[in-house]
């Protein structure tokens, strides 16, 4: 089959620095785009390349544990056995039992996170708040990189349309811990302040108008469970921010090459480059394959012209493909002008679906291209992704 | 089945499937379908995404307040924070409203009691399906895993929830959703291995969790099946006697076979889903185009309209005024 190429002149393959040189790469876009399979592309091509390498992920669809020839990922770092002379390890994130372990670390008495991990409006939270299953990636990549067991640690993160959702995770919960109905609703333990202890009660009557007196009874006592953890928790999230703003953490967007996803995806780019962060590596997923070099509308007219004929279908067939190509490839040309990542690699739709290592190595063929074997900075960056089809 | 037989099964219609599986252009096109049959139609999407509205050829983003996209289409969308002031605000509960929304205590209380901007928004569907604000109101659902969370939020709420204005709101929500008449999904996939498990899955959890009931599947993106791309491109263009440029038989030969290939794989999936799946099944085409616009949505609504065609109509349940008088499968309207 002749080779798959899609968009425009960019180069192509520029990955292999980022999984040589750095110690994180957080992996971001919409869903749906193949954010964990190009994770774990990476991680397998670090281990390939003698480091010690570790993929977590968020996609509860097994589709990494698959890839593997796991059964499941556990929570903490399962080692991955392989012809490769570096180690892969690989987590799925469980948002609860790192929260559970959180709030047990944090408790100044063990009856104290008893009482909250028992409470049912913890267990909402645990489970439902929105932006706590990206802050929990965080801390899960935070206490990875505090073990100092790997040299490269790869996560792909939930599919957030905003990447603010995702930076500010670590704010968002402390604001939450810290939000003015918990000042509220500590107020009465505290001397002189009698008026808020009657504007709290107000409050209370409204909301369990709405919600039902049940659910303010939990989250009051979650609140008063919670008293003086918030120290701790805010202290963690600021460091949990210098670790993403760090010059040895990359990020990497993945994106497909249609309309909605340049547009998220740019946006995504430009609030990362807002927040000092820039964008180390685009990869483009499923690509259609584009076949010969003409262009779509003289295929067309030859298949308009020889319609009727036998050569009319594979004419037509070709112009299909052509047509779809050309359009990808101006979704490409204007990704690639919106994120200005230093490295690009296009990925084209594989005729099956990545189910195992093979297929992962397969997509490793796009993500590092030998003819980009990047400035090598070690002396196993010999391209082994090139020997690996 | 005809047309307006189908999509007047019931007031509201639930598309669902997992996210890249054409949710928005299958709502677009059977909402085109519909009106073309005469109906009014109200679409309503839930993230403030922008594909609805492109593919009626509109740059604007949808908002809360309804817009007519095309004749006989209106849209909007619904977000839980513009509901919930709204249903507040209706109740007298005003002073309650700002004080949710100027606090950040709205945070809190989706906390304490979680899915309750789903239920704020199926709240207003439903308010919508009461108030019949249009002959069918076609619901983009969001991605498969969270549609699903999105639809037994009322029932998981009534679980939680004890009292409140927030549980009676469930309740009215819970009885819409189980009523066929009323609410119905149609299930969208492609036929692609993890599409078609993820959506086996939902179709079951749905019934049993949830207990909507579903309208169909609608398998979008099947390649048309091109007759002759076996032929040898270097013989037929000699018989011919056609000219082919260096290397052009091999790119036709290239194309041909990925296209074959990608064709078995589907008709594989296609096996499956029959096998595991007993619902009316619609197929949809591929369509040659990374962006769909007005002409590419008209296209699948005319397919959609031979789907149903194919269709048994369903035995009669209650009666219904609508769907007497109907027509055998008249064709697809595409000029206003």
């Amino acid at each position: 089959m002749t080779a798959a190429t899609a968009g425009g002149g960019q180069p192509n393959g520029g990955l292999s620095d980022l999984v040589s040189s750095r110690s994180v790469v957080v992996c971001c876009g919409p869903g749906g785009v193949g954010k964990t399979t190009v994770a774990g592309v990476l991680a397998l091509e670090a281990s390939r390349r003698g480091r010690r390498a570790v993929v977590m992920t968020v996609d509860p669809a097994k589709r990494l544990a698959d890839a593997l020839g796991l059964q499941n990922l556990p929570n903490w770092p399962h080692r991955v056995d392989g012809p490769w002379p570096g180690e892969l390890w690989a987590l799925m994130l469980d948002t609860k039992a790192t929260f559970d372990s959180l709030v047990t670390k944090y408790s100044r008495r063990q009856t104290q996170a008893q009482a909250i991990l028992a409470n049912r409006f913890y267990k909402n939270m645990a489970e439902g708040l929105s932006g706590i299953q990206e802050y929990m990636a965080i801390e899960k990549l935070f206490e990875l990189n505090d073990e100092k067991r790997f040299d490269l640690i790869v996560i792909d993160t939930p599919p957030t349309r905003n990447a603010l959702d995702f930076l500010d995770a670590p704010r968002r919960l402390t604001g939450f811990i810290d939000n003015k109905f918990y000042k509220f609703l500590m107020a009465p333990s505290r001397p002189g302040l009698k008026a808020l202890n009657v504007a709290t009660a107000a409050i209370l009557r409204g909301v369990s108008k709405v919600v039902g007196s049940e659910v303010v009874a939990d989250a009051v006592t979650f609140f008063q469970a919670f008293e003086g953890m918030e120290e701790g928790f805010r202290d963690r999230s600021h460091r949990m921010r210098g670790l993403l703003a760090d010059s040895g953490t990359a990020f990497v967007l993945v994106a497909s090459p249609r309309r909605d996803a340049v547009r998220e995806v740019g946006f995504f780019a430009d609030k990362l480059r807002q927040s000092g962060i820039l964008v180390k590596g685009l990869v483009v997923n499923r690509t259609h394959p584009r076949f010969g070099t003409g262009l779509a509308e003289s295929d067309r007219e030859r298949a308009l012209t020889l319609a009727g004929t036998p050569l009319g279908p594979l004419y037509e067939n070709l112009a299909d493909f052509s047509q779809m190509a050309a359009a990808e490839g101006s979704h490409i040309d204007s990704l690639v002008a919106k994120v200005r990542a230093q490295a690009l690699a296009k990925v084209p739709e594989l005729s099956t679906d990545v189910h195992d290592l093979d297929g992962m190595s397969e997509i490793a063929r796009y993500l590092f291209a030998p003819d980009e074997a990047a400035p090598a900075p070690t002396a196993t960056a010999t391209s082994p992704a090139a020997t690996a089809i | 089945m005809d047309p307006r037989e189908f999509v007047t099964q019931s007031r509201v219609v639930i598309v669902a499937g997992k996210g890249g599986v054409g949710k928005t252009t299958v709502s677009a096109a059977l909402a085109r379908m519909a009106a073309s049959a005469g109906l009014s139609v109200l679409i309503v999407e839930l993230e403030g995404k922008s594909g609805l509205a492109s593919a009626f050829g509109s740059l604007e983003m949808l908002g809360y307040t309804e817009r007519t996209l095309a004749p006989g289409i209106k849209a909007r969308s619904i977000t839980a924070d513009e509901a919930l002031l709204e249903y507040l605000d209706e109740h007298a509960l005003s002073k309650v409203a700002r004080k949710l929304a100027t606090s950040g205590l709205i945070d809190v209380v989706s906390t304490a009691a979680p899915g309750i901007k789903d239920i704020l928004i199926l709240g207003k569907v439903k308010q919508l399906e009461q108030a019949r604000a249009a002959d069918v109101i076609i619901l983009d659902a969001p991605a498969a895993g969270h549609a699903l969370s999105f639809l037994m939020s009322a029932r998981a709420l009534v679980d939680v929830v004890r009292s409140g204005v927030v549980r009676t709101q469930a309740q009215g929500v819970l009885e819409m959703l189980t009523d066929a008449r009323r609410c119905q999904v149609l299930l969208v996939t492609i036929p692609e291995e993890t599409p078609v498990n993820e959506v086996v899955e939902t179709a079951d959890a749905l019934q049993d969790k949830v207990g909507v009931a579903l309208a169909g599947l609608v398998v979008n993106g099947l390649y048309p099946v091109l007759d002759g791309l076996d032929a040898d491109p270097e013989k037929v263009a000699d018989a011919q006697s056609v000219g082919l440029f260096e290397g052009e038989a091999d790119v036709l030969r290239a194309a041909a076979t990925f296209r074959q290939r990608r064709q078995e794989l589907q008709e594989e999936q296609m096996a499956r889903l029959a096998k595991a799946l007993d619902l009316p099944q619609i197929v949809l085409p591929a369509i040659f185009a990374v962006d769909l616009g007005l002409s590419d949505v008209d296209t699948l609504a005319q397919a959609l309209v031979d789907g149903v065609a194919a269709l048994p109509s369903p035995p009669p349940q209650a009666p219904s005024a609508s769907a007497a008088g109907s027509k055998p499968a008249p064709a697809f309207r595409t000029s206003w």
